[in-house]
């Protein structure tokens, strides 16, 4: 109990919760208890007032333009990839691409990466506890080229068994994997897996969709190749997301998408690209949503990454002690139990009743959390599951809300309980 | 505004809490016919047996909601005992139920099965009542669960199909 009080110190809660206008909404007659933040966050004011102004003072097509609002919206859109770059530690914003999310930036590595460094029988090392946004994409570079993948396995501590990684990766291409799990919470060992990939002259590909938004990043200390990560968990608008490379692998790749913007010149015999990264952002590009992703890494600096992190680790555990204090073994927690060992997605099960029933009554309490399998089937399958009820908490929670949600499961228990 | 007492029911809770024929038949003589949910991971497996036109037994296994696990138990009460031609009319029927609402309130209704519903009222439909089947109407004013009511249901129309016994009025009869 006392390390919430020590946190609520330093990250003041309840005027977080203030920034954020739509939890001061109600929901069938109860206060929103938003516990959906690994699907989507929501949005501070400051994200919603800047895309506003932005529309009603500087809309003007980028990088095209050459007058006064043409040039004030492409100094916008590059201040954005400026402070984003920043924000992930990137040494310059010349690695920084910005995509629609975290699936458009892994499609376009193995796509133009891939497509142009894999054969036939080549390895790529990925997880079992990955996304569908990191295992399809190479799935299906899998039925076009004939590549192999290899798959590290998940241990009964629910973080990855990292026994025989060395021999996973022997004459290994790639190496991509989360940075944290949006179903099990589990935070992985990143800079220890890139040591290894790298000592196996692997490259390595990172999907901080779940990090960024939650703990302090520094591609530069990782020593990342790839990495991409996603506007809207991170406090920002949909529609956005970015791509970070080291941009001599950029510049070796060829293009993903075709189209205006991506190009230096273009002769009905060919085309000559563009300089990274606007080689890979053709068509026009989401600039109002970059800004408003501007202005939500500006928010998130100002509250403090580690200030973000030491919070959730706090209500993590808090949240983990009170499952177990009022519900016992009726729940069963799917992630490390150990707080520092990962972040605030708390997938789990409850009794045998099944996820769904599960979120519709904890709904008509206001309680918003996911139900199903997570974007995540091969995982589900290793748990043994087809399914589970996900709480995954952030900066503008505390503990009244993990405190709705163990009280509404006695709901459940009440209406299902046979 | 839909309240939970809308969905669930009592009688869909019990049939959730004491599920009716749940089970296995060996297939063959019975056709064995497997659905899912790919969004939720819901599935179910339909056992059914067609001797002389007629559902002369019908199990299922599978994992599920309560909705979905209801609405299977409930479809094998109905169905059972019943003529293709019937359990073709009350499949026709429950759909019909279930797309009542489904196309003003999601804009995703099944077209295939809409169809199915909405010729029914011109054909020489048999006679069939739904029952306690009725009760799983306040379903519609939950749209995200319409899948999970109808997910046995489709699951039967191809079970049926798979049977070849095409509905014929002198089996019927017989």
């Amino acid at each position: 109990m006392t390390t919430v009080e020590g946190s609520a110190r330093s990250l003041d809660v309840a005027r977080r919760q203030g920034d954020f206008p739509v939890l001061s909404r109600t929901v069938h007659g109860h206060r929103l208890v938003y516990l959906d933040s690994a699907a989507t966050s929501q949005k501070p004011r400051t994200v919603l007032d800047a895309m506003t102004r932005f529309y009603e003072t500087s809309n003007a097509n980028i990088h095209r333009g050459t007058y006064q609002m043409a040039v004030e919206s492409t100094e916008a859109y590059e201040a954005a990839r400026r402070a984003v770059a920043r924000f992930i530690g990137a040494p310059s914003p010349k690695g920084l691409v910005f995509t629609k999310n975290v699936t458009e930036a892994i499609n376009l590595v193995a796509s133009s990466w891939g497509g142009a460094n894999l054969r036939a029988g080549d390895a790529v090392v990925l997880t079992e506890i990955e996304h569908h946004a990191n295992l399809v994409p190479w799935m299906m570079l899998r039925d076009r080229l004939g590549i192999e993948l290899r798959f590290v396995p998940m241990a009964e501590d629910y973080t990855l068994d990292l026994t025989h990684l060395e021999s996973l990766l022997d004459g290994a291409r790639l190496m991509a994997f989360t940075a944290m799990s949006n179903v099990l919470g589990t935070l992985t060992p990143v800079r220890r897996i890139v040591d290894a990939a790298h000592a196996a002259g692997a490259l390595v590909l990172v999907d901080g969709a779940q990090l960024v938004p939650h703990v302090p990043t520094d591609v530069r200390a990782l020593d990342l190749d790839f990495f991409g990560f996603t506007g809207h968990k991170m406090c920002g608008p949909t529609g956005i997301g970015a791509l970070w490379a080291r941009p001599e692998l950029l510049e070796a790749m060829p293009p993903f998408l075709g189209g205006g913007e991506m190009i230096r010149d273009v002769r009905l015999d060919g085309f000559t690209t563009a300089e990274v990264p606007t080689k890979f952002e053709a068509g026009t590009m989401p600039f109002a949503e970059a800004v408003g992703l501007h202005a939500a890494v500006e928010y998130l600096s100002a509250v403090g990454m580690d200030a973000v992190r030491e919070h959730e680790v706090s209500l993590t555990a808090y949240a983990l002690r009170a499952l177990r204090e009022r519900h016992g073994d009726d729940v069963t927690v799917y992630g490390p139990s150990e707080p520092a060992m990962r972040g605030g997605a708390l997938s789990f099960t409850y009794k045998d009743i099944h996820p769904h029933d599960v979120s519709q009554v904890l709904d008509q309490k206001g309680v918003c959390v996911r139900a199903g399998h997570h974007c995540a089937k091969p995982l589900m399958r290793r748990l043994g599951v087809g399914a589970t009820t996900r709480a995954s908490l952030y900066l503008y929670n505390d503990e009244s809300d993990v405190d709705a949600l163990v009280d509404s499961l006695s709901d459940v228990d009440d209406l299902f309980s046979r | 505004m839909a309240g939970l007492e809308d969905l669930y029911r009592e009688i869909i809770l019990d049939h959730y809490r004491s599920p009716r024929n749940r089970g296995e038949l060996a297939a063959p003589p019975a056709v064995r016919v497997e659905g899912f949910n790919p969004l939720c991971g819901d599935e179910v497996a339909l056992f059914v047996n067609v001797d002389d036109g007629k559902v002369v037994d019908i199990k299922w296994s599978g994992q599920g909601c309560s909705i979905s696990q209801s609405s299977t138990s409930m479809l094998t009460v109905a169905a059972k005992g019943k003529t293709m031609a019937e359990a073709r009319a009350l499949i026709r029927r429950f759909k019909g139920l279930m797309s009542i609402h489904e196309q003003a309130l999601s804009g995703d209704a099944d077209g295939e099965q809409d169809e199915a519903g909405g010729v029914a009222e011109g054909r020489d439909e048999p006679e069939v009542q739904l029952g306690d089947l009725e009760a799983l109407q306040g379903v519609v004013k939950f749209p995200v669960r319409i899948k999970c009511a109808t997910l046995s249901w489709n699951t039967l129309i191809e079970a049926l199909d798979e049977t070849g016994q095409e509905d014929n009025p002198d089996t019927r009869l017989a």
